[in-house]
């Protein structure tokens, strides 16, 4: 049942500048099965985004290898998508919703039929059917994120790699986001890895939470969240064992933070 | 899903009346001030009769008696064909040049002392060099306009280019956006405002190079009847070619400003809502 999607191994990110090398990511290993929903935290600083570069194949390790269905990643692999955090800089201002989101489509030889079906779902996937000829600048932030994830679910990933995706919209649109991204895993079975540095967005979100250390980073816990996959915002974070998981990947991100935690090497 | 809302792009809607009043104050505003100049001009030269300044009445008589006719054939047109050629050929060699050196850094590196050499050089000084080569020929004259007017294209699309924001590069990368894809979807459209600013600057000086190209070796042209006119003490006929002149750096400018607001109607939105 549980198929390995993804395996991450002692991956390892070295900066070199002409100021000295700066170690990014010391020593990183994981592995997500096919269907997952695995949230990554982490202190602020602590290489997130460049772990997920790696893993995107936009940034070459320095050691280490990133594999997707036992292929090893070198450049942006096919069966995955990226969400970035700057929608803003992500989404083409040039290019309607429906341009953008027809972008990652455009060069793949699809009968014209096909193509518009995939963008209409994808977009009706994500709330937006009825906004096509709209210019991303028109909408608010929640609204082009969500344009970007259509984008992405057009693509047709097996893979939904999402780096801190909602950290520039407001409260209430995130809670909205979170559970588009709930339903995009439950409706649609896609694995999702999604990066953030929010505790409680990690274990709303996810089925297993990975804590990463501060920088040079390495994995400090794997902790697999034990709450009904139906979630609600309400009732989900108002359950005991809600606010114990999260206490916990707290306590686990406050010790990355004072770098308490050691690693058993 | 929950209902989410558009954010208001300003939009300037108003009643169909205010339209009008809006129409007439604009054309208030764009003739207002030569009208007042012309009158001015009409009361003191009228007053003193300077030798050099030929009345209004006198001006527009002598425009139409120079201008319209043949030598809008023989003259006006084979210089404004020269001028377009010239724009035009300065924009495409300006954008495709511009946008290979601007994607390459070995080629910007190599090439970039050379491009300051060259741009160095005053375009009228090519003028005999060219004229020696090629003759006193329109290819000498649609030359001697690209040679001064490829300049700011190429350096604005380079810079353009060159700007392209990391995120939309990463963006094209990660859905495996073919290169070619990449310069239409990606490239160009992010680099157009600054080409634009370009192309603009550009324009200014191909009217200037099409004059100066003109005023020798030719017998054609409107900057060789305007030097002509001066030669002969042709005062309001002299004046009349400096007017056109005027009047197709206006209509060029016009032209210029539909296409912009055309292919550069998101990069104004998206500066107006950054405005708020």
């Amino acid at each position: 049942m549980a198929e390995n999607l993804l395996t991450v191994t002692n991956l390892k990110k070295v900066y070199e500048s002409s100021t000295g090398s700066v170690e990014a990511i010391a020593d990183i290993s994981f592995e997500m099965n096919r269907g997952e929903l695995v949230c990554i935290v982490g202190p602020s600083g602590c290489g997130k985004t460049t772990l997920l570069k790696c893993i995107a194949g936009l940034l070459k390790p320095t050691a280490g290898t990133v594999r997707i269905d036992g292929t090893e990643v070198t450049a942006p692999p096919r069966n995955m998508a990226v969400v970035f955090q700057e929608y803003g800089r992500s989404l083409y201002p040039w290019l309607t919703v429906r341009g953008n989101v027809e972008l990652p489509l455009r060069h793949q030889k699809l009968p014209k039929d096909e193509r518009n079906r995939i963008i209409e779902d994808a977009l009706e996937a994500v709330g937006l059917a009825g906004k096509h000829d709209s210019y991303p600048w028109q909408l608010s932030g929640g609204m082009q994120q969500r344009v970007a994830i259509a984008r992405a679910v057009a693509y047709q990933p097996e893979v939904l790699v999402m780096d801190e995706p909602f950290a520039a919209v407001d409260a209430q649109t995130r809670a909205d986001l979170e559970d588009l991204v709930r339903a995009l895993h439950r409706d649609r079975g896609m694995s999702i890895l999604f990066v953030t540095h929010d505790i409680d967005e990690s274990v709303y979100l996810g089925e297993r939470v990975v804590v990463l250390s501060s920088s040079p980073t390495w994995v400090q816990e794997d902790i697999t969240v034990d709450l009904a996959p139906e979630r609600d915002q309400i009732s989900t974070r108002a359950l005991p064992r809600f606010t114990e998981l999260r206490t916990h990947v707290y306590q686990q991100v406050q010790r990355a933070k004072r770098g308490e935690a050691v690693r058993a090497s | 899903m929950s209902v989410v809302n558009t954010v208001k792009v300003p939009k300037t809607r108003r009643g169909k009346r205010s339209l009008w009043v809006r129409m007439g104050e604009s054309t208030l505003y764009a003739f207002g001030l030569p009208l007042i100049l012309i009158g001015l001009w009409a009361v003191w030269a009228t007053a003193t009769s300077p030798k050099f300044f030929p009345t209004p009445a006198e001006l527009a008589e002598a425009f139409v008696d120079t201008w319209v006719g043949k030598s809008f054939f023989e003259d006006v047109v084979p210089s404004l064909t020269r001028l377009g050629v010239g724009i035009i050929a300065s924009i495409a060699v300006g954008i495709a040049v511009g946008t290979l050196v601007g994607l390459s850094r070995v080629l910007r590196e190599l090439v970039e002392p050379i491009f300051e050499f060259f741009r160095a050089i005053p375009p009228p000084v090519m003028i005999p060099v060219i004229t020696v080569i090629l003759g006193a020929t329109d290819s000498t004259k649609v030359i001697i306009i690209v040679l001064g007017a490829v300049w700011p294209v190429l350096l604005n699309t380079i810079d353009g280019v060159r700007g392209t924001d990391s995120v939309m590069k990463e963006t094209a990368r990660s859905f495996r956006i073919t290169p070619i894809q990449r310069l239409w979807s990606l490239v160009l459209p992010a680099a157009m405002p600054r080409i634009m600013t370009g192309i603009r600057q550009a324009m200014s000086i191909a009217l200037i190079l099409m004059v100066i190209s003109e005023m020798s070796n030719t017998s054609a042209g409107l900057g060789n009847r305007i030097v002509y006119f001066q030669r002969n003490y042709l005062v309001a006929e002299m004046w009349s070619g400096i007017a056109l002149l005027g009047l197709v750096g206006v209509l060029l400018a016009l032209i210029f400003g539909i296409v912009e607001r055309r292919m550069l109607r998101w990069y104004h939105g998206v500066k107006e809502t950054e405005r708020g």
